[in-house]
């Protein structure tokens, strides 16, 4: 094998960054396995002296983050499970289907994705007070079943779907829904998943409405959680380590199992003019 | 059913969830930001008063709020171009024909982009730690003095803007690479006939062709980076000195924490009005340019 300058020079710097990247990641996992006290020296210590489960058995005993852990499951798993059945029957409907004003109702939609969600921030808690909703799971699931953002990117891959198909089905007496049920969720497999990977990470990983809507530490997901113990507890890193693992290893590995589909979702989402 | 009324009935639900969860809100926070709806209102409706543009003339005679304003720049406008320049010499080298393990490599530089915040927050604090922590034990070896990142104003932005080109870089890697794998091979060919260096091929081919993709990348990383939020929630709680409140660190505090609401949604619709009017402009810049 020939080794040219440039092509050291190019691996080298891939190491490096690559190194750089997921150092800080590799060494979370390291910190969250030491003992108490044991990160307040100087050097730094990169490996943990014993390694201990110590910091997990406390995270779930005393700090309640079992509890943050069910939440942010229930949670993450509900608003996947509903928004992509509101989004993707919408964005078939964008599609495949005429009705009067959808041109223009979809371009309002696409408007729309300027608007910073922030904006809505603040009527939304009180809409949600009013409903009885702010301080239970409804008040996050709620506002999330459905996303501009979800309805596009299924609408786009929908298109490619040829009318023939559907014709078909419908001239063998199916019904709509029928057609849809059977048609067209296994036409649009691959971008349901992408849908379905996307929207679990970025409900896992939302921080600032569940932190608003959630006021009872019993309902916290994990973020929220996390910050609340990283306030209260700011000498505990070896704690706070093990912390972090378990909020991060759950949607890193999906992410690993599934990046086919994320980074599909990332290209299609990025395609927004 | 008709096929008509069908589609309807597709349509209905997640149009309800985003007509009454996103729009309604959307305007109910205008109408709200012209009153003086605080702690009082919340327990009894009937103390409601419209105020007109008091909110308004109010934040812009408060000096937390023109600090949080030029701390979110400052955020924006190193934090922007430092992030893409990452993302961009990283998507090189991994296009570079002689990388190895390119798969792998992506992976690996991506992976920051989909953790939680928060838990990276953490992570950072304790490398930004000013005894412990390990940036300084590096920059000792190097014999540069120990900063306090987090608790130096001078400092904690810029320890902000580390972790956010850290966490995010990978993004716009993915898009630039897609980008660069899309300009046709014989571009290059016809360059190299031309006795083009690698340099001059990177400046009179590849920038050229990646214009439209970067103009579009920095557009939406600029609105994106305005959201500054959970960084200095976790790492630094506004401080030292207020150097890290953020325009929505604000308005989370006015809102949520003094319940100032109507004062609260007037600060999201001058953060929305601003983000608005700067993408408007860069995108009338970069069809300007692409016409010239």
């Amino acid at each position: 094998m020939t080794r040219s300058l440039p092509a050291v020079v190019v691996n080298a710097l891939l190491l490096a960054v690559a190194a750089a990247t997921l150092f800080p990641l590799v060494w979370m996992l390291s910190v969250s396995l030491m003992s108490a006290g044991e990160t307040s020296a100087f050097p730094p210590p990169l490996l943990p002296w014993q390694p201990t489960f110590a910091n997990y058995r406390e995270l779930f005993a005393r700090a309640g983050m079992g509890r943050s852990l069910v939440n942010s499951v229930i949670l993450t798993t509900a608003v996947t499970a509903v928004s992509l059945v509101f989004n993707v029957a919408a964005g078939y409907a964008f599609a495949k289907l005429a009705f009067a004003g959808r041109d223009r109702l979809f371009r309002v939609l696409l408007a729309a994705l300027v608007i910073p969600s922030q904006v809505a921030m603040v009527p939304l808690f009180l809409l949600l007070k009013h409903l009885g909703l702010v301080n239970t799971y409804g008040g996050v699931i709620v506002p999330a079943m459905a996303s501009i953002f979800g309805i596009f990117v299924v609408r786009q891959y929908a298109l490619s779907i040829p009318d023939a198909l559907l014709e078909a089905a419908r001239i063998d007496g199916a019904s709509e829904v029928r057609v849809f049920v059977s048609v067209i969720v296994p036409a649009l497999g691959p971008i349901i998943v992408t849908l379905a990977v996307f929207t679990a990470l970025g409900a896992w990983n939302d921080f600032m409405w569940p932190l608003i809507v959630l006021g009872d530490t019993d309902l916290y997901t994990l973020p929220v959680a996390l910050a609340s113990l990283s306030r209260e507890h700011v000498q505990d890193t070896e704690l706070m380590m093990a912390g972090a693992v378990l909020t991060i290893l759950p949607v890193l590995l999906v992410f690993v199992v599934l990046q086919r589909y994320y980074m599909q979702g990332l290209m299609l989402g990025s395609v927004k003019e | 059913m008709t096929r008509r009324s069908a589609a309807w009935w597709f349509v209905a639900p997640a149009l309800l969830v985003i007509g009454v969860f996103f729009f309604l809100p959307v305007v109910a926070a205008l109408a709200l930001s012209f009153t003086d709806f605080d702690i009082y209102a919340l327990a009894d409706p009937r103390n409601l008063r419209v105020v007109g543009l008091r909110n308004y003339v109010q934040l812009l005679r408060t000096p937390l709020f023109w600090q949080a304003f030029g701390n979110t720049l400052y955020f924006v406008v190193v934090g922007v171009p430092l992030s893409l320049g990452v993302s961009f010499g990283a998507a090189l080298l991994l296009h570079a024909r002689v990388a190895r393990w390119p798969a792998f490599f992506r992976t690996a530089l991506f992976a920051p982009v989909v953790t939680t915040l928060v838990a990276v927050a953490v992570i950072w604090r304790y490398l930004l730690h000013p005894h412990y922590g390990l940036l300084n034990y590096a920059l000792g070896q190097l014999g540069i003095p120990a900063v306090d990142w987090l608790g130096d104003p001078r400092w904690a932005m810029p320890a902000i803007i580390m972790l956010a080109v850290w966490k995010n870089f990978g993004y716009n890697m993915i898009i630039l690479l897609a980008g660069l794998q899309s300009i046709p091979e014989q571009l290059y060919e016809a360059a190299r006939l031309d006795g083009a260096s690698v340099w001059r091929q990177l400046r009179h081919v590849t920038l050229p062709m990646l214009a439209p993709i970067v103009a579009m990348v920095n557009i939406l990383t600029i609105a994106g980076y305005f959201q500054l939020f959970a960084e200095p929630y976790v790492m630094t709680q506004g401080g030292p000195l207020q150097s890290t409140v953020s325009v929505l660190y604000f308005m989370y505090e006015e809102g949520f924490k003094w319940w100032n609401l109507g004062s609260a949604s007037a600060v999201a619709f001058v953060l929305f009005v601003f983000i608005f009017a700067l993408t408007a402009v860069q995108l009338r810049l970069t069809r300007w340019r692409a016409a010239a």
